[in-house]
């Protein structure tokens, strides 16, 4: 075991893992946290925290990753280079791990101007792949960037990334998810996936690369809510591919119908791709949608979720 | 060369309102070249001035110069009758140029009529667009010639991220995809794997992070 994560636990059980989403609120209520993990206990075997998602300031991923915790749930704490440089890094992963988190996602972070602070200055002092490697130097050597010294304790950290097989160059995606291995990466979690002649173009690759030996690889699904949802996600969203055929099974559904049409095609999604060879597990990105997320993962079958000590 | 806008108006108008006596000073170099601080703008600015001062009053005495290089001593100094003859100097050069003048002449201040912006090039008539920014550390050799630290929007090293578009970054749909490009470049000229090499994090010292920056030649030095 790296970290010993249940996470970890139930990819190296051979389980079909599954990772949830949860936002923290725009405020410092903790109960907000609490109530969102208490939707999502026992549905998943762990949870992203995301970090200031769309560059909207929230409470912070590590405090309400810890708040997650104590309400009984496994976090996976989000980590974006784009608000913290490398010694505030280092400093919040001793953090993060004195209060018990295991997990970490690693990611460039949505660009500054999409959300609500759009002057702020970035920082991209590392980047993700970077990242990756940072931790996996202070984990498995138990040094911190540009040091020699031995850190004192130990960084138990279960390495995750994301990748997104629909942004281009398409045929240079794999070989990137390559490059983020050798940088010491255990499980991915993929951008949501509509497509899935693209998707499993992508994992033919990835399998022939052998990196499916190497990582976990969870594929991304978000459940469409409306017709409206999924023409903006289709059109505005960058990196990401909506076919035809789910925009007119999106449109075509009655209004009041439209989010049962959405978890419909989601489950399909996921029984397709939990067939797809080198698929580890599912990552449910159900955006503000935390309190349908248990009857998703319910309705595709994964249920119940293993226990292990 | 360096790049530079002129700022509003408003903005220099405001800033001469104390003032009467008025030196323009444009350089001959880069924002000549960029079309923003070179004789032919001071002219422009002059004329704009003149006409302010003329409607709402405002006595000014508006003198012109422009000089070769206002990043070199042997150029500026020249200007010291001029200098003395004015209450206020306004630059139209860089911000290189700008503080030189002022520290060549420290009893008078030099106020900014341009905001510089980046190290580019023309890239057609009427558009300049950045190339680099003077990290210290070029890694063009690892990136085709093309420079992911002043052209990615998030300046990544092992880039691109999942927000590439249709070869456009996520940010606009008017701004190419550095690592885009990179890619593109490294599959033409066959060196595509050149992009599967991790490159470490970086030390920002020899950038503006280490302090202020200076370059010295011992050889050079009398």
């Amino acid at each position: 075991m790296k970290a010993g994560s249940n996470l970890e636990k139930v990819f190296a059980s051979g389980g079909f893992a599954v990772t949830g989403e949860l936002g923290p609120p725009k405020g410092n209520d903790g109960e907000v946290v609490k109530k969102k993990a208490a939707m999502l206990k026992g549905f998943v075997d762990a949870v992203n925290i995301t970090d200031n998602q769309t560059a909207v300031v929230r409470m912070s991923s590590i405090a309400a990753a810890t708040i997650a915790l104590q309400a009984g749930i496994e976090p996976i704490m989000q980590m974006v280079c784009r608000d913290r440089n490398r010694i505030a890094m280092q400093s919040d992963l001793l953090g993060a791990t004195a209060f018990g988190l295991k997990n970490i996602l690693c990611l460039s972070g949505d660009h500054q101007s999409f959300g609500n602070q759009p002057g702020a200055k970035n920082v991209y002092d590392i980047d993700s792949m970077q990242l990756i490697s940072t931790v996996k130097r202070m984990r498995d050597e138990k040094k911190l960037l540009n040091s020699d010294d031995v850190l004192e304790g130990e960084v138990k950290m279960f390495i995750g990334a994301a990748e997104n097989p629909f942004a281009e160059p398409f045929e240079y995606r794999a070989y990137r998810l390559k490059k983020k291995v050798e940088a010491g990466v255990d499980f991915i979690q993929t951008q949501c996936i509509y497509d899935m002649k693209i998707f499993r173009e992508w994992m033919k690759v990835v399998c022939d690369l052998g990196l499916n030996e190497k990582c976990y690889i969870m594929a991304g699904v978000t459940p469409l809510k409306s017709a409206g949802m999924t023409k903006y996600m289709a059109s505005k969203v960058p990196g990401i591919i909506i076919p035809q055929e789910i925009i007119d099974r999106m449109s075509a559904a009655p209004k009041d119908k439209a989010a049962e049409e959405g978890i419909k095609i989601c489950c399909e999604q996921i029984q397709e791709l939990r067939e797809i060879k080198g698929v580890a597990g599912i990552h449910l990105m159900a955006i503000e949608w935390e309190h349908r997320s248990g009857e998703i993962i319910e309705k595709a079958g994964l249920l119940p979720r293993p226990k292990i000590d | 060369m360096i790049i530079a806008d002129r700022k509003p108006i408003d903005d220099i108008k405001n800033m001469l309102s104390p003032y009467k006596k008025i030196l323009l000073v444009g350089c001959g170099t880069c924002v000549s070249v960029c079309m923003t601080g070179g004789e032919k703008e001071v002219g422009i600015l002059a004329s704009e001035l003149r006409i302010i001062s003329e409607l709402e009053k405002k006595g000014w005495e508006i003198s012109e110069d422009t000089i070769q290089r206002q990043c070199d001593r042997e150029y500026i100094e020249p200007l010291s009758e001029k200098f003395e003859a004015a209450d206020i100097i306004m630059s139209l050069a860089c911000g290189v140029g700008i503080q030189y003048m002022a520290e060549v002449f420290p009893r008078h201040m030099v106020l900014p009529a341009i905001n510089t912006t980046f190290y580019g090039t023309t890239v057609s008539e009427g558009e300049w667009q950045e190339r680099c920014a003077g990290c210290g550390d070029c890694v063009l050799h690892l990136t085709m010639g093309i420079c992911p630290v002043a052209r990615c929007s998030k300046g990544l090293y092992n880039g691109p991220c999942g927000g590439t578009d249709k070869g456009k970054c996520e940010i606009s749909s008017d701004l190419d995809c550095a690592w885009y490009m990179i890619y593109n470049r490294m599959k033409d000229l066959g060196k595509l794997d050149m992009i599967g090499t991790f490159i470490p994090p970086r030390s920002w010292k020899a950038s503006l992070n280490g302090g202020p920056r200076k370059r010295v030649r011992e050889d050079l030095k009398k």
